[in-house]
């Protein structure tokens, strides 16, 4: 039961992601207000170690990190599989085991595949 | 337990009876956003002043004493304090992310704070999916501490986005397997159905081992998600200043700190809502006198000292563990944590597939 059954969950949801983006708009709206306000070249530097920065930064990074969102990718996509199964996996009874252990396998696999090539080793 | 919803409903009859029904709609939608900005506001106080008390006391210290009565005003003082600060606006930026992360990052935390149940019937938004949409809105976080760390042109933010990045995505899935095997235990996803379902016992309880085990995966993710204790590298101060909001300055800081804070109150409330019963009191079944004294307490504080006392332990870890390295925390996820959750799922569906639980 929610706070407001008549309302429905859409509109209350709506109704917090516009309460999120109004307390941002309104803090900064104050902050803009009373907060002061001065420009120097030297404070627009980005803030790293005192020395003049060199080269972008917006730049292609280490792989590492790419290889660990595709692991993420495929595994989170399997948790959204189980969700379902989950739900109704007591009234499937034994049988619901068989069904998530071939799929379970063939995941697991996935994973031992990657640890063997060495994908979860970090360079 | 005293059920909200008949302060509700009696509210929302009082509001159609002197208005036209769209017009109570949009009142009643204004009363939840006035409601839950200030049940925000008022956490996020008392979660920064939570954390550096107990930070002070661990480490034998007073903390904050000199405003107001034992620092009480403290957070108030730092509050117009960061909005008394300049928003400085860099070169090199790329202005629209820069402006737009604070904006996700609060967002998705407003979100997922209005799903928690506080009470019996005071909760925002039920879906039946509830907890599952929770994780959903969770992910949108990172996508704003990864668009903060991208946009600032700084190559600390840029590591600390990345490393915040691969944390984060990295923990979620031990965070969604321990969470599916309660779903799996309970048979429902809707949030309000998972606490009454705890009426006669708490999951970590009722579940047997694997329930135990997926608590303690739990608490681990959740430390890791919100980027806490032995797992704060994206902010390690001593190598990447203070990580991706490092370019950050007034209130756009404050933002992070307050979607910080504010995403260990709501990791703590998953917790308690999961394994120890949310706002459901200590219910032993047989024992009905005992039952009723624990009903006589109220429900929010039920569930109130739960997320506290699970914020406490987070908060400790922080305090007791060294930081961890890169290739450490990522090969503690991928090795231990998540082949541990994935063969604990297994374990549940066997418990339940034969009936080995209370």
């Amino acid at each position: 039961m929610n706070l407001l059954m008549e309302i429905g969950n859409g509109a209350l949801a709506i109704t917090a992601t516009i309460t999120g983006i109004g307390l941002v708009f309104a803090a900064l709206l104050i902050a803009k207000l009373i907060s002061p306000k001065s420009f120097s070249v030297k404070k627009a530097e980005p803030y790293e170690c005192g020395i003049p920065t060199r080269g972008e930064s917006m730049i292609q990074f280490k792989p590492g990190y790419y290889i660990f969102a595709i692991l993420f990718l495929i595994f989170d996509v399997e948790t959204l599989f189980l969700y379902p199964w989950a739900v109704i996996a007591r009234s499937l009874g034994p049988q619901s085991l068989l069904c998530i252990g071939i799929f379970l396998f063939i995941l697991i696999l996935g994973l031992a595949y990657a640890w063997r090539k060495g994908a979860l080793k970090w360079t | 337990m005293f059920d909200f919803g008949i302060l509700t409903s009696w509210f929302n009859t009082l509001l159609t009876g002197c208005m036209p029904g769209w017009a109570a709609t949009l009142v009643e939608c204004v009363v939840i956003a006035v409601l839950v900005l200030v049940a925000y506001a008022l956490l996020a106080i008392f979660y920064i002043l939570y954390e550096r008390k107990l930070c002070a006391w661990f480490q034998c210290r007073l903390g904050p004493m000199r405003v107001g009565k034992w620092g009480l005003l403290q957070v108030f003082a730092d509050m117009f304090k960061i909005l008394l600060k300049e928003l400085i606006s860099l070169k090199g930026t790329d202005k629209f992310l820069f402006k737009l992360a604070p904006y996700l990052i609060i967002t998705s935390s407003v979100v997922m704070f209005a799903c928690l149940p506080w009470a019996n019937g005071l909760q925002i938004i039920d879906y039946n999916i509830g907890i599952f949409f929770v994780l959903a809105v969770s992910s949108v976080g990172v996508l704003g501490i990864l668009l903060a760390g991208w946009s600032s042109n700084n190559k600390y933010t840029l590591i600390g986005a990345m490393r915040s990045g691969a944390q984060m995505v990295s923990y979620e899935l031990s965070l969604g397997l321990a969470i599916i095997t309660i779903v799996l235990f309970a048979g429902t996803m809707n949030i309000n159905e998972l606490v009454w379902a705890q009426n006669d016992g708490w999951f970590i309880f009722k579940g047997h081992i694997p329930a135990i085990i997926a608590f303690l995966i739990y608490i681990i993710a959740a430390t890791a998600e919100t980027n806490r204790g032995p797992f704060d590298l994206p902010e390690a101060e001593h190598e990447l200043t203070a990580g991706y909001h490092t370019e950050y300055s007034g209130i756009h800081f404050g933002f992070f700190y307050l979607a910080e804070y504010l995403n260990l109150f709501i990791v703590s409330g998953i917790a308690s809502l999961m394994f120890l019963g949310g706002w459901m009191p200590l219910h032993v079944p047989g024992w009905d006198g005992f039952n009723a004294v624990m009903d006589w307490i109220p429900s929010i504080v039920w569930f109130l000292g739960k997320a506290f006392f699970i914020s406490f332990v987070i908060i400790w870890f922080k305090w007791t563990f060294p930081r961890v390295r890169i290739d450490q925390m990522l090969a503690f996820e991928w090795k231990y944590l998540m082949p541990f959750s994935l063969a604990n799922l297994v374990l549940m569906a066997v418990f339940v597939a034969l009936g080995w639980h209370f």
